[in-house]
């Protein structure tokens, strides 16, 4: 094992020191899963001493630091809202190192938290600063350098937030697909916003669907066209869980069920 | 031979010194540095469970722990549940009523149990089986291994079971 592990005062320090073959180290639950398996894209490890698992209010907003673990989120009283999320999230021991930002540059079939950061229109705060809205942040991911400090969520109405996570094994196993959403408005919809897991590289917001919703009855016959397009614009995989034309199939199969609130 | 790294930790209550490599994780350090051969190695990926210990109490993976993190930290594992000859009670009621065929998860099952028993002492069916949703049993079907912590729960809580 060629490896070696560097352990930095700050997450900004830390961050000045990833790069193509160093990562950072958060829970564990990605990079050391790399490690074990001897990938050679790994040559150094690189660690805070400071490490954010601080849940709060911050604004309009509550500020997760990209260290809470998803048992952090699940013990925030804040986050009431993503307890179903965090819950759906591996088992007890996973929960407890998983954290909210390695999730946000999970791969699929991981990243069930960013998908609902997705929905929820998030924002991603950067060790140097820098605040990305979630989408630019996951859109330009693959080519990303440096660390994230925080994510922060919007305030919204619970009873306007959605959740649901698609497995092949019950009680839980990886999402097949997930779906999160946001759904305002009374007899008809006024905005929606819907991000798909596991529907491409990253978690991705189904836009055809969304604008199809605006103005539409929230019932089986006013959602049906947006049923039609919601592939539109994602880019799932074939893999072990399941094919891409699978995928595609029973996607409006379960978005209409999320939609209309049946299981 | 890249020079050891040194790591301090308790391991089952007591001191123990070891040199890692950097980048080791701590199922490697259990069982090829200190000897402790409970936690197995499944998967080496998160999902299987077998190597789940406690860390300061709470369950965790072995395997994606990277060993330089829990200096100074409490590791507990299925080495110490029995006290002497006295079994503890998960061990007793896992043995009682078949909850290990060929073994290979018990150790991290009953690490996941425990870890549930120390916070919920007297847990519903559907909390036992959130508790073990990380850990995989491939020979079992888990309705024994469920039985069997809710039986140690009651005797434990001096309930007959």
């Amino acid at each position: 094992m060629n490896l070696t592990v560097e352990t930095f005062p700050t997450l900004r320090d830390a961050a000045g020191a990833v790069g193509d073959k160093a990562r950072y180290l958060g829970g564990g639950t990605l990079l050391m899963r790399a490690v074990n398996y001897g990938d050679k894209a790994v040559e150094r490890i690189v660690i805070s001493r400071e490490v954010d698992r601080s849940v709060r209010s911050e604004g309009q907003g509550v500020r997760i630091g990209a260290g809470a673990t998803m048992a952090d989120v699940l013990a925030a009283g804040d986050l009431t809202m993503l307890h179903p999320v965090a819950r759906m999230v591996g088992g007890p021991a996973v929960r407890n190192m998983a954290t909210v930002g390695g999730n946000l540059f999970a791969a699929a079939p991981y990243g069930d938290m960013a998908t609902a950061f997705l929905a929820l229109e998030a924002t991603v705060q950067m060790a140097d600063g820098q605040s990305l809205p979630i989408e630019s942040f996951l859109s330009g991911r693959a080519r990303m350098r440096g660390l994230v400090a925080a994510v922060i969520v919007p305030r919204v109405d619970p009873a306007t937030f959605r959740w649901k996570k698609v497995s092949q094994i019950k009680p839980k196993g990886v999402s097949m697909l997930s779906i999160a959403a946001v759904l305002r408005g009374a007899g008809r919809v006024d905005e929606a916003r819907i991000a798909f897991g596991s529907m491409g590289p990253t978690p991705l917001r189904a836009k055809a669907a969304e604008q199809a919703l605006r103005g539409c009855a929230p019932d089986a016959a006013g959602i049906a066209p947006a049923l039609a397009v919601c592939c539109d614009g994602l880019h799932p995989v074939d893999d072990e869980l399941a094919t891409a034309w699978y995928r595609r199939a029973v996607a409006p199969v379960h978005l209409k069920r999320l939609l209309l609130g049946v299981q | 031979m890249m020079a050891g790294i040194p790591l301090t930790f308790l391991l089952n209550g007591a001191e123990i010194g070891v040199f890692v490599d950097p980048g080791a994780n701590l199922l490697d350090v259990l069982r090829r540095g200190a000897g402790d051969l409970t936690p197995k190695q499944g998967c080496a990926q998160g999902g299987c469970g077998s190597c789940t210990v406690l860390i300061d109490g709470a369950p965790h993976l072995a395997c994606l722990t990277l060993a330089q993190n829990v200096a100074g930290r409490r590791i507990d594992t299925t080495a110490a549940l029995a006290t002497g000859p006295d079994l503890h009670p998960l061990q007793q009621a896992f043995m009682e009523g078949f909850a290990a065929q060929c073994g290979f998860c018990t150790a991290g099952m009953l690490m996941a149990a425990k870890a549930l028993l120390d916070r919920v002492p007297d847990p519903s069916r559907d909390e036992v089986i959130e508790a073990i949703s990380g850990n995989l049993c491939r020979c079992t079907g888990y309705e024994p291994i469920v039985d069997a912590i809710l039986t140690a729960s009651a005797r434990m809580q001096g309930r007959s079971a």
